[in-house]
């Protein structure tokens, strides 16, 4: 034994038996105790609950879903609301973020001041405040449904107190085609790409497009739509007596949510941007500059494709944040994962550890999966020193 | 008097002015600014309702109702801890801000001892002064805790506790030699970092007492802030090992050299030189950290913000202003923690890098 000790590696041989018999006797005390605790409190483990009927009701759902449908059905539920939001958030946030991180560094002094009172602003208020703000102080004083229209009226569109109302689309048989030709021009539009990028490699002159491809996408579908004249029926909600009955309904807590992730994720994003965008060297801005490039161009062409490997792994992880942080869902009641399956779910049926087992592992599994994606995009990146 | 209206003309055509589009812009912006500014004065002081009760803020309602914030701010400071024993409370925020300018300050004498003082002796002694039961003090459950001083509370337990947690948890990491410890620190970093905090406090709210023994009773406080200090933890660590892997090699190979042992060297050459070079980082995860405790709130405890938010929710204060005060008013507190640390962080980063250019 004391030759053992005497020696770095037998010293490491000891601790490491330590941690593991300590580790060892702290999971089966836990699990002991798990055990006990549950039996006491008549409960079974297992997942078998999930065929259960939940019996409690959604407010917004993307699948079908009523108080007979099952506990699983109600994950599948909550998991499709968290990446509904989390999609548009991040969309949403990339855009703002990259708006005011590049008004930062604008030559304009007082348009750097304005971002930067921005990103100051937000990033140093915590996110739930933000979140109850827009939803308690914000938004959820608008006119209520029942204000707006009187009993018996249809509406096409609203925004109030119970969040985006607006008539059901229902396309007839003849839609198809206005999809299908959706398809034929960003079909159009990418070969169209493809080959200005070619003739500006072999010929180097360049042609338009933007425009074209954005008149395309958005012509020609809409040409077809009224020249077979209007595929599109609509279900118009009706004011009832106290609320209206139909009509689809975007719940307002997701708009509050969506708000405060955005706006803060964005001030985040615009500090990885501007962070990125620094540390190009300048002489690589000179050097655009002189060749007779805009500083928009300079930026588009130039800085930024050498910025993103900098700003892309920042990027990513701010995503993640942005998908971590709209469990806050469960302070507004938006029916998220956490909201739905953590809150109502556990509550009702007292299996915290099957409920949390399966809430940890969807989150784990996208971080983890988001850092694989990085290593390996990190490794692909990385510049080769001469 | 020629020669500053020059500059002033020089700094203006430089900056705002170097462009007919930028000219615009400028114009546009300032306006936009002025606007802002006007708004914001126009809300907080000018129309806003100073003295009198909810009767006033109903009718002016253009304006801040300050009424609603002087009328609940022992409240928002201290929860319901009982009146009479608040000057506990003021006591150990005395000493928690009094040691914090004192380390601050870079003339004061001791700052080595202070900091062992903060951040080993102080945390229990105010637990002990705040929860009381011993002496003649009465017992004040946490139950009662609450409001801007429960806030403090959790933030200071988290971050006191992560800081040697997360510092064995990156070594314990970056030991290659001890395969099952490093296997062990990165599954507890990743996995804690990987969750979303709300979920943790989750888990630690219900899923503590079904792994407890039935005669172990946390109260809710406990288990919140057990959550606090898992994944604060991991966070800390990934700064540390970030500021273990910036230092140079060849001080982890002369402190071999010179024969000392592991634990020598890391308590003697490493962590003295990466702990400095980690404070911004460190800085940073604090106020993230700070942020994060008004996730409390979701879990039933009623923080500052939490407070805030009953008080909004009370129908006797039922006026549109009134939310937008308490936010604002909280708003404006978090800001100022936030935002004086993080100018803190930039300054200590600002300092280090010059003191290692001039090398």
């Amino acid at each position: 034994m004391r030759a053992l000790w005497a020696s770095s590696k037998g010293r490491g041989i000891i601790y490491q038996v330590l941690l593991s018999t300590g580790l060892v006797f702290l999971i089966l005390l836990l699990v002991a105790n798990a055990f006990y605790n549950m039996e006491q409190r008549g409960l079974k483990a297992g997942f078998g609950f999930l065929d259960r009927s939940a019996g409690f009701g959604i407010v917004q759902s993307l699948i079908s879903y009523d108080e007979t449908s099952s506990y699983g059905r109600a994950f599948v539920v909550g998991l499709l609301n968290t990446v509904l939001i989390a999609s548009i958030g991040i969309v949403l946030a990339t855009f703002l973020g990259f708006m005011i991180g590049i008004m930062r560094l604008s030559p304009n002094w007082l348009v750097s001041k304005l971002a930067n009172i921005y990103i100051e602003t937000f990033r140093n208020i915590p996110l739930l405040l933000q979140i109850l703000f827009w939803y308690v102080a914000v938004l959820k004083p608008l006119p209520a449904p029942l204000d707006l229209f009187k009993k018996g009226e249809s509406f096409l569109l609203s925004f109030n107190n119970r969040g985006l109302v607006f008539a059901t689309p229902v396309p007839q048989a003849s839609f198809s085609l206005v999809l299908w030709s959706l398809f034929f021009a960003v079909v159009v539009s990418i070969g169209w790409v493809l080959y200005t990028r070619w003739r500006q490699k072999t010929k180097g002159s360049q042609l338009p497009v933007g425009l074209p491809c954005f008149s395309l996408i958005l012509g020609l579908p809409l040409a077809i739509f009224f020249l077979l004249g209007s595929p599109l029926d609509f279900t118009s909600p009706v004011m009832g007596r106290f609320t209206y009955d139909g009509g689809t309904t975007v719940v307002i807590e997701f708009f509050a949510l969506l708000w405060a992730l955005v706006i803060y994720t964005a001030a985040f994003i615009a500090e990885i941007v501007r962070a990125g965008i620094q540390g190009i060297p300048y002489g690589q801005s000179e050097a655009a500059y002189s060749l007779g490039l805009k500083r928009g161009q300079t930026l588009k062409l130039v800085t930024i494709p050498q910025a993103l490997r900098i700003i892309i792994p920042p990027l990513t992880s701010q995503y993640l944040n942005l998908t971590k942080n709209s469990s806050l869902a469960a302070a507004i009641a938006y029916p998220d994962l956490v909201s739905v399956f953590a809150g109502t779910a556990l509550n009702q049926t007292g299996r915290a550890i099957e409920i949390m087992f399966l809430t940890l592992s969807v989150y784990l599994s996208l971080s983890l999966l988001t850092s694989l994606v990085m290593n390996v995009y990190q490794s692909h990146t990385r510049l080769i020193d001469r | 008097m020629k020669n500053w209206l020059k500059d002033l003309r020089y700094w203006l055509q430089e900056n705002l002015f170097f462009s007919y589009k930028n000219s615009i812009l400028s114009v546009v912006a300032g306006l936009f600014l002025f606007w802002l500014a006007y708004q914001l004065v126009n809300w907080f002081f000018l129309q806003a309702v100073w003295v009198g009760t909810i009767e006033d803020c109903r009718i002016h309602q253009e304006g801040a109702c300050w009424p609603f914030v002087q009328v609940r701010i022992s409240q928002f400071l201290y929860g319901f801890y009982p009146s009479e024993e608040r000057w506990r409370v003021n006591i150990i925020l005395f000493i928690f801000f009094a040691g914090i300018g004192l380390l601050v300050y870079e003339r004061t004498p001791y700052r080595g001892k202070i900091v062992f003082f903060m951040l080993c002796v102080f945390p229990l002694l105010s637990w002990l002064v705040l929860r009381g039961g011993i002496l003649w003090l009465t017992d004040v459950p946490t139950g009662r805790w609450g409001g801007f001083m429960l806030t403090l509370v959790l933030a200071s337990v988290s971050i006191v506790s992560s800081l040697p947690l997360g510092i064995l948890l990156a070594l314990g990491r970056r030991a290659n030699s001890l395969p099952f410890v490093k296997a062990f620190c990165v599954v507890f970093i990743e996995f804690w970092r990987g969750v979303p905090v709300i979920t943790v406090l989750f888990a630690t709210a219900f899923m503590l007492p079904l792994f407890l023994p039935a005669s172990v009773n946390f109260d809710q406080l406990l288990r919140a802030m057990v959550g606090f200090i898992l994944f604060s933890s991991a966070y800390m660590a990934e700064i540390v090992r970030g500021g273990l892997e910036g230092l140079q090699r060849g001080q982890y190979e002369a402190s071999d050299a010179l024969g000392m042992s592991y634990w020598q060297s890391r308590t003697r050459v490493i962590l003295p030189q990466a702990l400095k070079l980690m404070i911004p980082g460190i800085l940073l995860t604090i106020i993230g950290l700070f942020k994060d405790t008004t996730l409390v709130l979701i879990i039933g405890l009623l923080d500052f913000l939490g407070m805030i938010q009953a008080g909004i929710a009370d129908p006797r204060w039922g006026s549109p202003n009134v939310p937008f005060t308490g936010y604002a008013f909280a708003a404006i507190v978090y800001f100022c923690f936030c935002y004086s640390m993080s100018i803190y962080a930039r300054y200590i980063e600002h300092k280090f890098s010059e003191g290692r250019e001039r090398r």
